[in-house]
């Protein structure tokens, strides 16, 4: 009896030690984060990448990826509920502002300071566009984790034809080649509008057009800003009569019509990344702004990548500029993982670690990665990429941008697709929404 | 082995007692105390999903309410938010882009609805199988719709195109259905139309499957014409039911944005930015919250008035 008792015990015993030993690792897979971004190219390498973080520290990675056109809706709306989904997050540059001052992100900066992160080691414009709020200040809620910029990729094939070459010189006195200019642009752009290349008709240029999130902002600002649009007077902020309409800026704005209205294919009054990467692919195009982010991708596509493609920045006027893209990666106020989501971004500053994010194709801000001398040769579209991130413009990132960006859009898209009104009665009515905006806002 | 057996006794004596005393109790209430014991689980959940929220967006209207800043201090404002919805232009023009499109969506679903049903209810061979055929569009949900006709669209690809270019011997890219100012108000019209008509048909069915056939009978003995039948039988018997999906379809399409955001996301420009697309970008794009439920309220007000009047000459049509 006295046996069969101690062989029961010894039973238990053993069970427990069992259950102990199966629960010792499931308890480490329970620690797991979830990282929030857009669906996309970069977020696939950093999927590849953050492997590394788990090997290195058991901490599980999950990730919640959301296409662009409902990225914004659905991450805004997360974080004005303070949800819990994402432990990190990869917000939009212009998120900043309001996530700082809703304290939807943790501010960094003691966790910088304790850990040696040093804003210095990152590309001064990606710390002000995805870092720093207030903007020049030095008050960090993000990493800058992917650079982004809008560029442009052409059809290198069809550039280099000779019997193309030789007709584009007869019609315009110069060679063909990557435009560098706006007016150059848009005379390749004319010439390849309707052309029929290989039994199939062309278009010229493929640009943002996208009503309902941001597209046509987008695309339209990269006109502006060359032309010499300013979103305020910088000695006087938020006044922006004669900067936002200055005649410069009108004349942007006509060119940008003016180059949708000559040079694009039919129907395109509502496209925006995914549709220009579709054209392009699908030849319909000889030329493509979109962000750098996916060129990449497109690099290695069988049919238009390789030796047919070629990319080139953004053309200048009077300034050189372009629209700033990417994003920093923050963490969020109200994870119940904190820690391990800072030993997160700890390990995504490392160096090795960034060098390693720009050989999958994420855009490293490190300037480890940017300034080593091999890294504008090391792909086709590296050297362009440091000049666009060297004269980048953002949108406005104070806590009411998407009021600031709606009006925008809406403006915009009834000028430039609509045709209603002239391009100064859209820039004055620009003025007329975002200073009731800021007036809402206690801000003028 | 004795409190075994007793146990089941037991438990039958007190499940038998329950029912009987819960019976006894129920008995000694009232039938207006026992119709309200039977309503009120699903008037406390009506109060919790309907009224509330309608009483808190009330009081939120009134309020500079932003849902993304919750730590921002609430102001009353009075009127300001109704007054400020009222005169801005912008608003004004989504009401017209609304009207428009309720109007000719159900003028023309109503038309052809009703020719439709009026054709089906002849009983043909195969009508059933037509019948089932018509009504596959409203099986469809709105945002498969919107997406498939977006493609359907296309200038240089779409099947839409492609037709219409064939038809006319004209270049498929030479239009832009969702793309053009002109034509981008009636490509919404098109698309609820194709997806709606099926609905008002069956509605229609069932008024005409309702009258009698002594009546036509008789008019035939008095030897009344088809049109004299159709205008002084069928339309009068066949009104209340057309009515019906009259109210029914310009409270849906009133609110419309499913569809029409998939299929134009408000564009070109404004052109079809309707109602609910305004509002939508009001209260979760640019967090008006306070603002934005002055204009749900407005919009509630003047659905809930038009289909308060719609419904009094209703009633006086069936009394006729």
């Amino acid at each position: 009896m006295r046996a069969r008792a101690t062989v029961q015990v010894l039973g238990v015993l053993g069970a427990f030690g069992l259950a102990a030993a199966w629960a010792g690792p499931a308890a480490a897979q329970d620690r797991s984060l979830t990282l929030c971004w857009a669906a996309w190219d970069p977020a696939n390498a950093l999927v590849e990448l953050s492997k590394d973080f788990t090997t290195k520290t058991g901490v599980g990675m999950k990730f919640e990826f959301v296409p662009w056109t409902s990225y914004a809706d659905r991450f805004l709306n997360e974080l004005n509920s303070k949800g819990k989904l994402c432990d990190l997050i990869i917000g939009d540059s212009q998120w900043i502002g309001g996530s700082a001052e809703n304290g939807h992100y943790v501010k960094l900066n003691d966790f910088f300071a304790k850990e040696g992160i040093k804003m210095d080691d990152f590309m001064a414009a990606t710390v002000l566009g995805y870092s720093e709020w207030p903007k020049h200040s030095p008050n960090y809620w993000a990493l800058p984790a992917m650079g982004d910029a809008i560029g442009w990729t052409y059809r290198k094939d069809w550039f280099s034809r000779p019997e193309i070459q030789a007709e584009f010189k007869k019609q315009y006195g110069r060679d063909l080649a990557p435009p560098k200019t706006w007016d150059e642009l848009k005379q390749v752009a004319e010439f390849f509008q309707g052309r029929e290349i290989d039994g199939k008709k062309v278009y010229g240029a493929y640009i943002y057009t996208e009503r309902g999130s941001e597209g046509i902002t987008m695309g339209v600002t990269n006109a502006l800003y060359t032309f010499g649009f300013q979103y305020q007077d910088p000695k006087k902020p938020y006044h922006m009569e004669g900067f936002v309409n200055s005649p410069d800026a009108v004349k942007g704005l006509e060119f940008y019509k003016s180059l949708y209205k000559c040079c694009t294919a039919p129907g395109l009054t509502n496209a925006y990344m995914q549709e220009g990467l579709d054209a392009f692919k699908s030849g319909q195009v000889a030329m493509q702004m979109n962000f750098f982010a996916f060129f990449p991708g497109l690099y290695k596509d069988p049919n238009v990548g390789g030796d047919k493609i070629g990319f080139f920045v953004n053309p200048s006027e009077k300034v050189a500029a372009t629209q700033l893209g990417g994003q920093g990666i923050s963490v969020v106020a109200y994870s119940d993982h904190r820690d391990d989501a800072l030993q997160y971004i700890k390990w995504f500053a490392q160096p090795d670690v960034q060098k390693k994010w720009w050989s999958l194709g994420g855009y490293s801000c490190h300037k480890a990665v940017l300034n080593d001398p091999e890294f504008p040769k090391s792909t086709p579209f590296a050297a362009d990429f440091l000049t666009s991130m060297g004269m980048v413009v953002d949108f406005w990132a104070e806590p009411s941008y998407a009021s600031l960006l709606l009006s925008m859009q809406k403006r915009m898209h009834d000028y430039v697709i609509a045709d209603q009104g002239t391009a100064k009665q859209a820039l004055d009515l620009l003025i007329k929404d975002w200073t009731k905006v800021f007036k809402d806002d206690g801000k003028l | 082995m004795t409190e075994t057996s007793s146990l089941p006794f037991l438990s039958v004596g007190t499940a038998a007692e329950a029912p009987s005393q819960f019976a006894g109790r129920l008995r000694g209430l009232s039938d207006r105390a026992m119709a309200w014991l039977f309503i009120a689980p699903t008037i406390l959940l009506l109060l919790a999903i309907n009224v509330f929220p309608l009483l808190w967006t009330i009081e939120l209207s009134f309020t500079n309410y932003r849902a993304n800043r919750p730590n921002a201090p609430l102001r009353w404002v009075g009127f300001d938010n109704y007054a400020s919805i009222l005169s801005d232009s912008d608003v004004w023009y989504a009401m017209q882009a609304t009207a428009h499109f309720v109007v000719w969506t159900i003028t023309l679903q109503v038309l052809l609805g009703f020719g439709l049903a009026l054709l089906i209810n002849r009983r043909f061979r195969g009508h059933g199988f037509w019948t089932t055929v018509i009504l596959l569009p409203m099986m469809l949900s709105p945002a498969v719709v919107g997406n498939f006709w977006t493609f359907l669209f296309q200038p240089q690809t779409g099947l839409f195109n492609t037709a219409i270019a064939f038809v006319t011997g004209s270049d498929p890219s030479s239009f832009q259905m969702i793309g053009d100012v002109g034509l981008a108000p009636w490509s919404i019209i098109l698309v609820d139309t194709w997806m709606w008509t099926p609905y008002v048909m069956l509605i229609c069915l069932a008024g005409l499957r309702s009258i009698p056939d002594d009546i036509y009978e008789a008019a035939e003995i008095d030897r009344a014409s088809a049109w004299r039948r159709f205008w002084s039988i069928t339309l009068p018997m066949v009104l209340p039911f057309l009515m019906l999906a009259v109210l029914f379809r310009g409270i849906e399409n009133f609110k419309m944005f499913d569809m029409v955001n998939l299929l134009t996301s408000g564009g070109p420009g404004s052109t079809t930015e309707v109602a609910s697309i305004t509002l939508k970008r009001e209260a979760f794009e640019k967090w008006r919250t306070g603002y934005s439920s002055a204009f749900a309220i407005i919009l509630f007000v003047t659905v809930f008035g038009l289909a308060n009047i719609y419904v009094k000459a209703l009633n006086k049509v069936k009394q006729r």
